[in-house]
């Protein structure tokens, strides 16, 4: 059976996925930051290159940054050969990873609607529809109608606000259960000796003849080889420590639940235009998320008036919705960089590397971005699927820009 | 919801407002004579501090006029409101 078949039951927890480890004095790598995206590097560093004398930082508790504050949605129908090839990667690893992890993901592939509001959606979803063909990509042009069969309780009114005109389809695409995925990946790495080390913050980064030679926690100080910053809203802190800046942009990402409803929605539902996007949780709660506040912050917390709009937009797609009631809401701070795509690689400093600029979508690319920076740890050379997503692109301007793609507010 | 004091209508909900990039990042007087690191800079690297930040702000929904704010962005606390053209306050 199926690591993912099991978890039709309950899990049941061991009384330890892993150890708290104490920082030792020195390692090969120091991921700092112990979410998704750390977690998974660290995995693959031991997992697809052997290094495992590495420490992963927390300056909370693992994931519980963005990885607890997204709406776990992932798919790879992305319009730009560089950033599909990406995200492909990564649902390609999605498919095998309860596998290659041995721990119930709950990853369930109930494909993603995309919707168009207006002929333009509709021009620019039938060219990523045939863009996403030509690299590989599941997807598919739907009308409304057949939107509408795919997700029974959208209401395709043309009396609608913004009337739903059409959708691209991608089947492959689906959701996890985020905190499974820090475990599995954690439990993972822990296994193969990564010390995962949490209430520990980063308050300098030491940076000799140009090279990074390790940095000072709230733990005291961790000599390091290489250094990976894998902070998302946090990048930017983290990079003015070691001199030099990051294009990114800091702000509140929300999102919301519902108490847990009968199944009623069977598919991600995503809007562009009214910056809203629906699933419904295995539970049984409605995850709701907006696009991002305007206003720089690190709050994790945003304004009541992004989330008044986005319900009602979400109404009108979903008259059903009316009686759900809220449970919950909360922003996470998430980095958005100018192109709406990650930042990559290498930084002005020797041996310290960046990852981050994922912005409102970096959980789907979890386990992709983890390979990633894991073989730029190993080898001191961009990862082939890396290499368009390098800091130089804002001096050589050869952005990736996937603000269409990238389906909330920018 | 925020209530930021627009300098000519005084204090108005955050709605009423449109919020704009980082201020004082003012065009360069002659892009021709940056290089493409300089260009760069100026088009995509913007303040993103954890503390007090001077932003531009719009009072779109009321006189339609631009000014800046002072906020801290740790904790949203407007620290000062400044017309263009005046110097950045003094938070501290």
């Amino acid at each position: 059976m199926s690591a993912d078949a099991r978890a039709a039951d309950a899990v049941e927890h061991p009384e330890w996925l892993w150890h708290a480890a104490e920082p030792k004095k020195s390692y090969d790598v120091v991921i700092v930051g112990g979410g998704g995206h750390g977690l998974a590097t660290a995995h693959y560093l031991a997992r697809n290159h052997g290094i495992t004398r590495v420490a992963v930082l927390e300056k909370g508790w693992l994931a519980g940054g963005n990885m607890a504050r997204n709406t776990a949605i992932i798919r790879s129908n992305y319009l730009l050969d560089a950033s599909a090839a990406l995200y492909e990667h990564a649902l390609k690893l999605w498919e095998g990873l309860a596998e290659d992890l041995d721990y119930p993901l709950l990853f369930s592939q109930r494909g993603v609607l995309n919707l168009a509001h207006s002929p333009q959606d509709v021009r620019d979803g039938v060219r990523r529809v045939e863009a996403n063909a030509l690299n590989g990509v599941d997807a598919e042009w739907l009308d409304a109608e057949q939107a509408r069969e795919v997700c029974p309780i959208l209401n395709i009114s043309p009396e609608a606000r913004y009337p739903v005109l059409g959708a691209t389809y991608q089947p492959r695409a689906g959701i996890a259960k985020h905190d499974h995925v820090a475990w599995g990946l954690a439990r993972s790495a822990a296994a193969a000796g990564v010390d995962l080390v949490e209430n520990c913050e980063v308050t300098g980064i030491d940076v000799r003849a140009g090279r990074v030679t390790g940095v000072r926690t709230t733990r005291g100080v961790i000599a390091a080889d290489r250094v990976a910053l894998c902070a998302a809203g946090h990048s930017s802190r983290l990079a003015a420590l070691a001199g030099f800046p990051l294009p990114l942009q800091s702000h509140p990402l929300q999102a919301l639940v519902t108490e847990l409803l009968e199944p009623v929605h069977p598919t991600v539902v995503m809007s562009n235009a009214v910056h809203a996007y629906v699933s419904q949780a295995h539970k049984g709660e409605l995850v709701l998320g907006a696009g991002i506040d305007a206003y720089n912050a690190y709050t994790q917390r945003g304004a009541f008036h992004i989330v008044e709009r986005q319900m009602a937009a979400l109404l009108e797609l979903f008259p059903l919705f009316a009686r759900a009631h809220v449970l919950r809401a909360w922003a996470g701070v998430v980095d958005v960089s100018p192109d709406a795509s990650p930042v990559i690689g290498h930084t002005p400093v020797e041996h310290l590397y960046v990852n981050c600029g994922w912005g409102t979508g970096g959980f789907k690319a979890t386990p992709a971005a983890g390979w990633v920076l894991a073989h730029t740890l190993a080898h001191d050379t961009a990862h082939p699927l890396g290499a368009p997503f390098g800091l130089e692109r804002f001096t050589t301007g050869a952005l990736v820009d996937e603000h269409g793609a990238a389906a909330v507010a920018h | 919801m925020l209530l930021i004091a627009c300098p000519w209508c005084g204090p108005r909900d955050e709605a009423e407002f449109h919020y704009g990039p980082e201020a004082h990042h003012d065009h360069p007087a002659d892009p021709a004579l940056l290089s493409d690191e300089e260009w760069g800079r100026y088009l995509f690297f913007h303040d993103n501090t954890h503390g007090p930040r001077a932003e531009r702000c719009c009072h779109s929904a009321g006189c339609r006029r631009w000014f800046h704010t002072v906020r801290d962005t740790a904790h949203h606390e407007i620290l000062a409101v400044h017309r263009i053209g005046e110097p950045k306050p003094e938070t501290a």
